[in-house]
């Protein structure tokens, strides 16, 4: 199958899920923003940087517990704790007392916090590449329509509507999911009623960089994890923010469809180019409806 | 047109470090020369970013882009064609205020926030496309050794030919903002609403400034190429912006002369810093971190008197609404 005739049905069907599975980690990501976006209003730059240190801790945790099966799944359950203890001690030490402010001393805040843990990360895990074994569940590959597609993007296929429906189910049906939306909508009427608002922002930000981290974790066996992925992560996340519609989990989850399949399939086209393709597609879209594709939190 | 500047309680200390620097190569070591230059293109382009930031509460996320663009138009220029070097000088500010026109036209109708969003979503394909396009602008390495011509290749010769450039940049802006153009904008950024009322054709007057503003960063980016005679995609990424987003608010971004002053010191304590560690990004990320606890409005934008007498904790409010 050489030439023209080189995209196959099989060669689609595997960039698609490729896309599908890359996808999922962009909306575990970029849930977290959105949800930090929707409550305090603030696109938090250090996001990227979170998701990195998840994978990074990922994969420290991995390799103390001998990199088996054992130590992929506590990496996967501490990993995301240890970002969102980093993420709680940063918000409870300084960016609290920022909330009274313009919101582009917020802004600033989290790119400093950026430039911080970027550096740290690299004092800490140094600069070398690292990379994780999935476990042996998970490792080999499966045939989908006569091609072969690595079993951990099928978790991966699973982990992410998962998450999805987790959020999904927290922000309609728990106490706390209520409030940080009410939060969204109008944080000035949850104040007056009583509840402590500085509290709903700790814990919305905590819970976005939670799932920073457990993004980090999650993609830390597909790709090889080193200083400078951060960088990449962010922008991404935010364009998927973008054409999803600030604040809204939904949108997110789209604009991440979107943004992994376009991907996907520049690779399949254009192999030096794919990374405009998504690109292009958030143009597009900005083009046609600047404020989002779904409706924003604010 | 020239009376307000003469005028200006500064003017006399300006013209004396106008005088003192073009004076400076004769009695400053070589590398000094060649860090003021770098400081000179940096204050020049954080100059330029302020005329949205400051001036007209444009949220200007990506501003190194045009930085980039105006570098690499002049760059690619001087390297494939054979054209005279100045018309590759003229294209590269050029360059970038049509990129400035393109990206403003998208971003203009968005508010803040999903403005900088958004300019940081067209930025980046620009630069994905600079990191990309090998054959044309050898990707991630970028091209060096860029042929600028003789009498501006040497470091003194570079140094005197920034200078002169940023100092016609900077009076051209500021009469600009002394225009009543420029009074406009900041009627704009302190009372749109009212602007608009009146009759003042907001999206219009800031689209413009953001053509200006990116023309400027153009001039910033050849003045690049003729310091350091290389160009590479880091120029166009977005950390760069905020670094200079950083500088502008170190200054003090509600004064005219503040980016420069916040460009210098940034710039030297890279330069400085970076020889002792190589946690660079971590001293900024602190530096930022105390600015915007103590000194939200920068340091020349910062009232001490009020600051120190008053003991009143300072809480940054700003008038702008």
């Amino acid at each position: 199958m050489e030439g023209g005739a080189g995209i196959t049905l099989a060669a689609l069907s595997s960039t698609f899920l490729v896309g599908l599975s890359r996808a999922m980690i962009l909306f575990i990501v970029t849930s977290g923003l959105s949800f930090v976006l929707g409550v305090l209003r603030v696109p938090n730059v250090a996001h990227g940087s979170l998701y990195m240190i998840g994978a990074f801790a990922a994969y420290s945790i991995s390799t103390l517990f001998g990199g088996g099966s054992l130590g992929f799944w506590l990496a996967l359950i501490f990993a995301p704790l240890v970002v969102a203890l980093i993420s709680l001690i940063a918000e409870r030490t300084l960016f609290c007392h920022l909330y009274q402010r313009e919101h582009l001393m917020l802004l600033l805040f989290t790119f400093a916090l950026m430039l911080i843990l970027g550096d740290l990360t690299k004092i800490v895990w140094g600069a070398d590449y690292r990379s994780i074994m999935p476990p042996p569940v998970l490792q080999g590959s499966v045939s989908v329509f006569g091609s072969p597609f690595p079993k951990y993007n099928l978790f991966l296929l699973i982990i992410g509507p998962l998450v999805a429906v987790g959020l999904w189910l927290f922000s309609t049906k728990t106490k706390i999911g209520k409030i940080a939306r009410a939060a969204a909508v109008d944080m000035e009427m949850v104040g007056a009623i009583g509840i402590n608002v500085s509290w709903v922002f700790a814990f919305a930000f905590v819970l976005g960089c939670l799932l920073a981290g457990l993004g980090g974790a999650l993609v830390s066996p597909t790709i090889s994890v080193t200083i400078g992925m951060d960088h990449n992560i962010i922008i991404e996340a935010f364009l998927i923010v973008t054409i999803g519609g600030l604040g809204n989990m939904w949108g997110a989850l789209i604009g991440s469809l979107i943004f992994g399949i376009t991907q996907s399939f520049g690779v399949l086209l254009w192999p030096q180019f794919a990374i405009i393709f998504p690109y292009l597609a958030v143009v597009i879209i900005l083009t046609l409806k600047p404020t989002g594709m779904l409706k924003a939190v604010w | 047109m020239f009376g307000e500047l003469i005028r200006q309680k500064s003017f006399g200390v300006s013209v004396a470090i106008f005088i003192m620097l073009l004076l400076a190569p004769s009695f400053l070591p070589r590398f000094y020369i060649y860090l003021m230059a770098v400081i000179f293109v940096t204050a020049l382009l954080a100059m330029s970013l302020n005329l949205c930031v400051g001036h007209g509460m444009l949220f200007q996320f990506h501003h190194g882009v045009f930085y980039g663009v105006g570098a690499y138009t002049a760059g690619l220029l001087l390297v494939k064609t054979s054209l005279p070097w100045w018309i590759a000088l003229i294209a590269g500010p050029l360059a970038a205020a049509f990129a400035g026109l393109l990206i403003g036209m998208f971003c203009i109708r968005l508010n803040r926030l999903y403005f900088g969003m958004l300019q940081i979503s067209l930025g980046s394909l620009i630069w994905a496309i600079a990191f990309r396009w090998y054959d044309l602008t050898g990707g991630d390495d970028g091209i060096h050794g860029i042929p600028v011509p003789d009498f501006i290749a040497s470091t003194t010769g570079s140094y005197f030919f920034v200078l002169i450039v940023t100092v016609i940049c900077l009076l051209l802006m500021f009469l600009i903002l002394k225009s009543p153009f420029g009074s406009t904008l900041q009627a704009i950024r302190d009372n749109p609403e009212r602007c608009a009322a009146v009759g003042i054709n907001v999206r219009h007057h800031q689209l413009i400034t953001i053509v200006i503003a990116t023309f400027f960063g153009g001039v910033a980016g050849i003045l690049f190429v003729v310091v350091e005679g290389s160009i590479f995609p880091d120029l166009l990424f977005w950390t760069l912006s905020l670094e200079i987003f950083i500088m502008c608010l170190l200054g003090g971004w509600f004064t005219f002369a503040g980016p420069i002053l916040g460009a210098a010191i940034i710039v030297s304590l890279r330069t400085f810093v970076g020889t002792y560690t190589e946690y660079w990004t971590l001293i900024l990320g602190v530096i930022l971190i105390l600015l915007i606890f103590f000194l939200p409005e920068g340091i020349m934008g910062t009232n001490y008197r009020q600051l120190f007498r008053s003991r009143v904790k300072y809480n940054g409010e700003y008038q702008t609404e």
